[in-house]
């Protein structure tokens, strides 16, 4: 029988996504802060109207390490990274794939300005030390990783490309599709943008601002049309946490999903957790933007299809 | 019905009282938002090609679409001619019609045709192809910044990825759906 070329064609990927794992690592260790790796089957997943968790003999692959390493940052931890293996059931395209890899880390007594301060320092590093030039290419469109950052908010960004309000967007159930035709195209194009400050019905896990309780402290990450990160000012109010937790977990029960048990360990240390801010990244994304990859199949080893 | 999640590219489906082809398809999910299917579809009459992106939960009628058992014959131009196996009747099909089919037509190639109301729309062509290489690159030995792959050129004028060892003259199978290569066939 013949090699299998599709996964010995993925070599070159692999070498290049084992030395920016590397680098990211050194760029964490440098920062002082400490790698995690906490459990991945937990018994009750964060409730998100649109993420669906992997059933695992009674308890849940987790989607995100975000309530665990929560749980830390309210034990005393300052500074916590981890990479590891998330799942989300069903997701599957050329830049989803269900078991995927995410980079998280968290910091305490910051916000969501100082993350993004980070990732405009994370990047850099790490393509420098895989010797990418700046500016770089990613599908034939050049991307510069100088500082500043484009920052712009949700709700300029939605009068900019779809001429709409987000409120208005909400209220007709058009705000995910807008977001994927009309302006996540338009974000990233020749150097990084934030996309800052949603809805707080978009916030998930994200506080308040502080001057508009209207929007929460949430940002992404784009470059090149792709959606690289998402991070919050963590909420820290209890009592809003469990709110929207009934509110989401509601929901998804009223679309016949799956129902998760409440995180209860989590939101009763919640209140022990000083202001904070964390961020995930999704690794295979970042892999595929400096490998100039078209699809995240020729960044990771195995497919599901290759199985 | 048919919901958007099982759709594929080739799948046939009728939209706005219109029959259509899947050409291209995707899942895309902004972040923390709705699964959503980003596609490009051809209408199998006109041949125009529309964008559009569903919501999961969507679905759609299935298109019911008699087939024919045919082979290929010659083209003229852009036009390509078939013959019904059964009724010896022959078939002109445009370039707009066929889509990416035309890269792997070659003499007396079996395919389906496809009707929709008793017009010929469109052909389908086996998933699985054996064709000749008939350019590439030979393969420098240690050169290892082409390791992966090179470009190649099959019979029917076709491009394709194949990996290094692959040199002209070689016979290897193609999937058709996606364009790939699949393995060498030993002669």
């Amino acid at each position: 029988m013949e090699a299998n070329w599709r996964l010995a064609s993925r070599q070159k990927a692999l070498w290049k996504r084992a030395a920016i794992l590397q680098a990211v690592r050194a760029f964490f260790v440098e920062r002082g802060y400490l790698e995690v790796e906490t459990p991945q089957r937990i018994p009750a997943p964060a409730p998100e109207s649109y993420i669906d968790a992997i059933p695992a003999d009674g308890w849940f692959l987790h989607t995100s390490p975000e309530l665990c390493m929560k749980r830390l940052l309210a034990s005393g931890y300052e500074r916590l990274f981890q990479i590891c293996h998330c799942w989300r059931a069903g997701e599957r395209g050329s830049l989803h794939i269900p078991e995927f890899s995410i980079l998280e880390w968290y910091r305490s007594g910051t916000d969501y300005h100082s993350l993004m301060h980070e990732c405009e320092a994370l990047l850099p590093y790490v393509a420098r030390a895989i010797g990418l030039p700046n500016p770089f290419y990613y599908r034939a469109r050049p991307v510069d990783l100088a500082s500043p950052w484009e920052k712009i908010s949700v709700r300029e960004a939605f009068w900019r490309y779809a001429r709409v309000s987000p409120e208005e967007a909400l209220e007709r159930d058009a705000f995910d599709a807008l977001m994927v035709s009309e302006i996540e195209p338009h974000l990233g194009v020749g150097r990084p943008t934030f996309l800052l400050d949603y809805p707080v019905q978009r916030g998930a896990l994200a506080r308040p601002k502080p001057d508009d309780p209207s929007l929460a402290e949430r940002f992404e990450l784009y470059i090149a049309g792709l959606e690289l990160a998402n991070a919050f000012s963590e909420l820290t109010d209890v009592e809003e946490q469990r709110a929207r937790f009934t509110r989401e977990e509601t929901y998804r029960r009223s679309l016949g999903r799956q129902p998760y048990p409440t995180a209860h360990k989590f939101l009763d240390e919640l209140s022990n957790m000083p202001p904070s801010a964390g961020i995930a990244l999704g690794v295979d994304r970042l892999v595929m933007l400096f490998t100039d990859a078209a699809t995240i199949d020729e960044v990771v080893a195995f497919t599901p299809e290759d199985l | 019905m048919l919901p958007v999640g099982e759709l594929k590219k080739g799948t046939t489906l009728i939209l706005d009282n219109e029959p259509y082809v899947v050409t291209t398809f995707d899942f895309v999910k902004p972040g923390k938002g709705q699964a959503m299917y980003r596609t490009k579809l051809r209408n199998l009459v006109t041949g125009a090609i529309v964008e559009r992106t569903f919501r999961s939960g969507e679905s759609f009628e299935p298109t019911r679409l008699d087939q024919h058992n045919a082979q290929y014959l010659y083209h003229d131009g852009d036009h390509y001619t078939f013959m019904d196996n059964d009724s010896f009747e022959q078939f002109t099909l445009g370039e707009e019609a066929l889509g990416d089919a035309t890269k792997y037509l070659i003499d007396n190639l079996p395919v389906e045709i496809l009707f929709f109301r008793d017009k010929p729309i469109g052909v389908n062509i086996p998933n699985f192809l054996t064709l000749r290489v008939v350019k590439c690159e030979a393969w420098a030995k240690g050169d290892t910044s082409s390791s992966d792959s090179k470009p190649a050129t099959l019979e029917t004028g076709a491009a394709v990825r194949v990996p290094p060892f692959i040199n002209e003259g070689d016979l290897i199978q193609i999937d058709t759906r996606t364009g790939t290569y699949l393995s060498r066939v030993k002669e």
